[in-house]
């Protein structure tokens, strides 16, 4: 009967093996944009995925610890009859230990106010402490059924002037400078995430929310809805180009400028088709 | 054998209780099968009530989850037989329409969630067990407990419904949020199925509401003589915090919902800034908040996933108690657990709205509010582990559950903490990883006590044994396969799988090899996951009419229930038990045997330490 005990330590192995695999192996780890395991691209990003191995590491070790004890209890602690059928080791009598209650109170109750606070810091760089929400805003986006419209601001850098540049699921920026983007909703909640840059904030109608990200390497990443809103919630896909350069950026707009001036009589910008059913 | 005072051999000596008896609280016996077995104020009977019904609701809302899984590891592969007569239509060729997913997994939780786990925690255990540990007849309102579980009715059967109806049932999740939920034109199912809903929710709310109100009444007025408080076994005390909780929170749900009600049906705007919005429809201010249905919605279902764990916390501690035939661990640090994270769990709801556009300024409290109702779950943890510890443990299959119980919650409860940290958080929230998070405290922790709960009392509850051996292979498949399915959410998880999605091949980075082959495993092991719980309704019905007689103690465990036949008569106890001790003096030194009924008074060389007994 102790062996019962295996089936729970397998079922641990089989966890923490996992999670113990996972760092290597790009797939199974946090998105990474470069297919190298371990790498991030935003700034924030590499902070919460700092805290997130941290959080890992300090869980991983209590999940060890009370899973060793618990199987270990199993094992040897598991009801043995001698030869006459009698037990061969009763059970002993004890209520309980206040010491040690107290022990398993504090060094939990240590750990975990550690870890709270260990990361308001790292929250009040990312919510607080930029200067990022004073900067002039790189385009307004709104989340729609179900598609990302996006609005910038044209050559002359202000929004909501004749020379706007009106893009669908496209957001462009440069690489190593923060991006402020103020995120609306035009009809129910949708969230903003960029998982390689580790960026998520809900749109929600009726309220302008600032979000800002940076990314330190050029490509393209992607963009998703995460937040449920309706039946093309799952394609609601958005492409992410980082630009190298400032100029590489300025040519991307110039062109699309070009473009929507050329398309502007066919459609009224703000209503690029709708994606309806 | 119901004739007798008590069982022979374990009662004590006998007190009647000025209080009770053919007072006030007594109701006739039944006389007629419509009475006796349908319409029945009888607590025992009503317990059983809620066992049965939920345990339908939990195949069907199992039978979900694998419409969900197959899509997840197959996007748009017709489903096998399902496809031929669910969605036959041939412009669609066979595949699940984006709009039935949202259905699927909407449905999925809402009946898991109020229409299994809840009913069966509460209204199953809670009205069979409550009298019974107590030492009461009854309930303190017999009428108003068979009016708890008929209004589920209406609840049980619009659910049903509402997947017939125009439009489909409900696709805007359970948790409902506005204004995807209030626009009629949002979602095909936000026609009527979303009204159908929010009815059916209330009438859970109703029963959830007098089901508490009656175990509160209960358990304050009814207890036999000797059974302080303090003597509770700990079975009762998880409902008696639980029935507390729902009382103060339902009132903010059941607000939420009218308010949500009305803004489908009445045209008022609580929770839409713009009304009619959706569709290019032209908007119209309408000054709601779609905030604020989250702060109500999250201020009762932060605390309703506590309803969902406290009494599985009771299950395991009475069933790990008895299977290592050791007192409880701590019994008072057990209690105030309990009563720290019912308390602790009515200021943290926030850190599901972290990323919804809140000030993140309250970031930073619920953050440590989080973090700090991690603690008594970890000292409820140390405490079973404790109770293991220098016992003699058998391994029934009530022992097993409620083992895998704790192991799966540590790993529920861990997981947690990444969600906590609003950091992390970010990049976390609305991912696999939460869905994870949720199925090991769901069903690694709420079903597993359930199984434990069902293994345990099932001969109390029906006279009859179930079959341990088959207990034990539905035990390790579930166990093995449980982990298969939920582990590796947590992995594509933070690899940044959204939930609420039908095809994550629409994303590059979600076309990696390793996640399209976690999807797959996952997929096949739920359906092994599933198919074992076959196990557990075949030996649960064979066993219902022909396992072997139980007799009154098969466990040999102390608490009150096990004092009476099996199953219990009608009103319980001819004369009221007197209690002298906690339910769990096991292996008292000098004992002629290793178990010592709470009717049976301490060897008078023993005292019990105040502090932790
Ligand atoms: C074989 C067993 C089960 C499987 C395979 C399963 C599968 C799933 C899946 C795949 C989802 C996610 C849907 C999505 O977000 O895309 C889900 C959601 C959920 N499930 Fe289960 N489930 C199972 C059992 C249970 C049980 C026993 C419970 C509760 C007692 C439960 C409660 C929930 C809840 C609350 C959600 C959240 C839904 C949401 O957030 O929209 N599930 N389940
Ligand atoms: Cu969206
Ligand atoms: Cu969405």
């Amino acid at each position: 009967m102790r062996y019962w005990s295996l089936i729970f330590a397998l079922a641990a192995a089989f966890s923490v093996g996992a999670f113990a695999y996972a760092p290597f192996s790009a797939d199974w780890w946090l998105p990474n944009p470069a297919g190298e395991p371990r790498h991030v691209v935003s700034t924030f990003g590499r902070e919460i995925d700092a805290l997130f191995v941290i959080i890992l590491w300090l869980t991983g070790a209590v999940f060890v610890g009370t899973h060793a004890a618990l199987i270990w209890a199993q094992f040897r602690y598991a009801d043995r009859v001698d030869a006459d059928g009698k037990p061969a080791r009763p059970a002993q009598y004890f209520h309980g230990s206040q010491r040690l209650e107290v022990v398993w109170t504090i060094i939990p109750a240590g750990i975990l106010v550690f870890l709270a606070l260990y990361q308001m810091d790292t929250w009040a760089n990312i919510k607080f402490r930029s200067a990022a929400p004073r900067t002039p805003v790189l385009a307004e986006l709104t989340g729609r059924q179900f598609q990302w419209m996006m609005k910038y601001p044209g050559p002359d850098g202000r929004l909501n002037t004749p020379d706007d540049l009106f893009t669908v699921n496209d957001l462009h920026f440069v690489k190593d400078r923060t991006a402020l983007i103020h995120l609306k909703s035009a009809d129910v909640i949708h969230s903003f995430f960029l998982p390689q840059m580790r960026i998520k904030q809900d749109a929600v109608p009726g309220m302008t929310i600032p979000v800002w990200f940076d990314c330190d390497r050029a490509g393209r990443y992607e963009l998703a809805c995460a937040e449920l809103c309706g039946w093309g919630h799952y394609k609601m896909r958005g492409d992410v180009v980082v630009h190298e350069t400032e100029r590489e950026f300025q040519e991307w707009q110039a062109a699309k400028l070009a473009e929507q001036g050329r398309s502007q009589l066919a459609t009224a910008p703000g209503d690029p088709g709708g994606d309806e059913k | 054998m119901s004739a007798e005072p008590t069982v022979a051999g374990v009662g004590g000596p006998i007190v009647a209780h000025p209080d009770q008896g053919e007072g006030e609280h007594a109701h006739p016996g039944a006389t007629n099968l419509l009475t006796k077995y349908v319409f029945s104020t009888d607590h025992k009977v009503i317990g059983v009530q809620f066992l049965f019904s939920s345990l339908v609701f939990f195949a069907i809302g199992g039978a979900l989850a694998m419409a969900i899984r197959w899509q997840l590891a197959w996007p748009w592969k017709p489903m096998p037989i399902l496809a031929k007569w669910l969605w036959s239509a041939p412009a669609l060729g066979g595949q699940m329409p984006p709009e039935f997913y949202n259905k699927l997994f909407t449905m999925h939780a809402t009946i898991m969630i109020f229409f299994v786990v809840i009913p069966i925690l509460t209204g199953a255990f809670g009205n069979f067990l409550i009298p019974l540990m107590i030492g009461a007849r009854d309930m303190a309102f017999p009428k108003l407990n068979m009016f708890s579980y008929w209004i589920m009715w209406p609840g049980f059967v619009l659910v049903v419904w509402s997947f017939f109806v125009e439009g489909g049932s409900a696709e805007a999740g359970w948790t409902s949020y506005p204004p995807l939920s209030t626009q009629p034109r949002a979602a095909p199912g936000s026609l009527n199925g979303q009204t159908l809903w929010l009815l059916a929710l209330l009438c859970a709310g109703i029963s959830s509401l007098t089901g508490s109100i009656n175990y509160i009444t209960t358990i304050v007025m009814l207890r036999s003589p000797g059974m302080k408080m303090l003597r509770m076994p700990m079975t009762v005390w998880a409902l008696f915090i639980t029935a507390l909780l729902q009382a103060f929170a339902l009132p903010v749900l059941t607000s939420a919902l009218l308010m949500q009600t009305l803004d489908r049906v009445a045209g008022t705007n609580f929770f839409s800034p713009v009304a009619g919005a959706v569709a290019n429809a032209p908007a119209v201010v309408g000054g709601g908040a779609p905030l604020l249905f989250q702060h109500l919605f999250w201020f009762y279902s932060h605390p309703a996933v506590y309803v969902m764990i406290l009494p599985g916390m009771g299950i395991a501690s009475d069933v790990i108690s008895t299977f290592s035939r050791k007192p409880l661990f701590g019994y008072k640090p057990m209690v105030v657990a309990m009563a720290a994270i019912a308390g602790l769990g009515f200021i943290v709801w926030g850190h599901h709205m972290f990323q919804s556009g809140m000030n993140p300024a309250l970031g930073a409290t619920f953050m440590l509010s989080t973090m700090m109702i991690a603690l008594p779950s970890a000292i409820k943890v140390f405490n079973w582990i404790g109770t293991m510890w220098g016992g003699r443990i058998q391994y029934t299959s009530a022992m097993l559950n409620a083992m895998a119980f704790v192991s799966m919650f540590i790993l529920g409860g861990l997981s947690g903490i990444f969600m906590a940290a609003t950091p992390v958080d970010i990049h976390i929230h609305d991912t696999y990883f939460i869905v994870g998070h949720i199925h090991y405290v769901l069903f690694g922790g709420s079903t597993f006590a359930i199984f434990a709960g069902t293994y345990y009392w099932f001969p109390k509850i029906f006279g009859r044994m179930m079959n341990e051996k088959l207990g034990y292979v539905h035990f390790a498949l579930s166990f093995l396969f449980l982990n298969g399915t939920f582990l590796f959410m947590h992995i594509v998880g933070w690899h940044g799988h959204m939930r609420r999605i039908p095809d994550p091949t629409v994303y590059e980075f979600l076309r990696a090899p390793g996640i399209v082959w976690m999807n797959q495993f996952m997929t096949i092991c739920a359906f092994g996951l599933g198919l074992t719980q076959f196990l557990f309704a075949g030996n649960f019905f064979h066993s219902l009419f022909a396992g072997p007689i139980a007799g009154p103690n098969p466990w040999k465990a102390n608490s009150l229930e096990w004092t009476t036949p099996s199953p219990p008569p009608h009103y319980n106890f001819n004369t009221l038990p007197q209690v002298y001790h906690p339910p769990y003096e096991f292996s008292v030194p000098g004992g002629e045997d290793d178990f010592l009924p709470q009717t049976r008074p301490l060897p008078p060389n023993i005292t019990l330490d105040p502090v932790m007994a």
